[in-house]
């Protein structure tokens, strides 16, 4: 017989959990036991149980034997996907940022990375906001679109973005004496892939009039305006 | 307007208060609408400090609120003790619904608000956002 897929759903509805509609022979009819015993002469197919594996030599009584029964916890197997994107925030916008570091700048939109943030890049000559990683509920997406045809932004994940891990230091008398005054210099690869992100990118916008000045200046509220009457 | 807090939780990703005032040596920008504190949700007799009454600026109907909807807001105070090296507190909390139809809006916060906040200002920012 070929190997079938298990039947999804159960041929015999139910009633009420645990009643079911169709009795046990009506049920035997249903799945047809009747026909496979007939094509298999009278008896269901079995197979001979497979050789069970040798009980290892020595079995230890366990050491430790728990009180009370103790429930193992269900495995949780959800896996949250990446938010999803707005329908206004499309690779090119110019975002503006509404909180954090550079609160109030017009950055670009690259792509969505897998975890769900958005990966934006100033660029940075032009307004100091480096490729950077940040989240959709912080952000207004306005409809000015720069053109990013140029830029090649496979490489970024998350992982490029963690953070590194401090080394554990031992603790040895010696160095419990200096002071760990490590530097935190960016790595010359980070400032290289800010520029191969961004000249394509600046290229774009100073065919643009205005855009390089747009993106260099902050957005802020004023008196009397009123951010619910805005059209970003 | 008082010098950036630190209690701000979206800019609290690692920078410690010296490094943001820092920061703030450029232009200042204001991404957040002022809003009055008018007091607790109450009946004539009753009040029920969990939900606060705010006036926000510049929004004057009950359909005008809906774009507030969420949205995060900060009672910003000041306190003797410096704590983090400032002595600006907050309570953080957001607008929950409009209350009735003149765009008062009702907002909880993380701990009630104190009643020293009545009539004084909270801070509405733009996130989270939707636009």
């Amino acid at each position: 017989m070929a190997p079938s897929k298990p039947r999804s759903k159960s041929r015999n509805p139910l009633l009420i959990p645990g009643i079911g509609k169709f009795s046990r022979s009506k049920m035997y009819h249903k799945r047809g036991i009747w026909a496979l015993k007939a094509k298999h002469g009278g008896t269901f197919p079995r197979h001979d149980p497979k050789p069970a594996a040798p009980e290892p030599a020595s079995k230890k009584p366990p050491k430790f034997y728990p009180a009370d029964d103790v429930k193992t916890p269900v495995p949780n197997r959800r896996k949250p996907k990446p938010a999803k994107l707005r329908a206004s925030i499309t690779p090119g916008t110019v975002l503006i940022l509404l909180a954090g570091r550079f609160m109030g700048k017009r950055v670009v939109f690259l792509k969505q990375l897998p975890s769900g943030l958005l990966l934006i890049t100033g660029p940075f000559t032009v307004n100091g906001v480096p490729l950077r990683r940040v989240n959709q509920a912080y952000v207004i997406a306005t409809s000015t679109k720069v053109d990013i045809s140029g830029v090649n932004v496979d490489k970024f994940d998350d992982k490029y973005f963690a953070k590194d891990k401090k080394k554990a230091y031992k603790k040895s008398e010696s160095s419990f004496f200096e002071t760990e005054k490590q530097e935190k210099k960016l790595p010359q690869q980070k400032k290289d892939d800010q520029k191969a992100v961004d000249t394509p990118l600046i290229k774009a916008i100073e065919a643009v009039e205005y855009l390089r000045g747009y993106l260099g200046t902050k957005f802020t509220l004023r008196s009397g305006t009123k951010p619910h009457e805005l059209q970003f | 307007m008082p010098n950036c807090p630190t209690c701000s939780r979206a800019s609290s990703r690692s920078t410690s208060s010296a490094e943001m005032v820092k920061g703030r040596e450029g232009e200042r920008v204001r991404l957040y609408v002022c809003g009055r504190i008018l007091g607790y949700k109450r009946s004539k007799s009753n009040q029920y400090e969990n939900t606060s009454l705010v006036q926000i600026e510049g929004v004057n109907t009950k359909e005008e609120v809906d774009w507030y909807l969420g949205k995060r807001m900060a009672y910003i105070y000041k306190a003797a003790t410096k704590k983090n090296g400032t002595p600006y507190r907050c309570i953080w909390g957001k607008v929950c619904r409009p209350h009735g139809n003149s765009g008062v809006v009702r907002a909880k916060f993380k701990t009630n608000l104190p009643p020293k906040s009545m009539g004084s200002r909270v801070r509405v920012f733009m996130y989270p956002s939707n636009i």
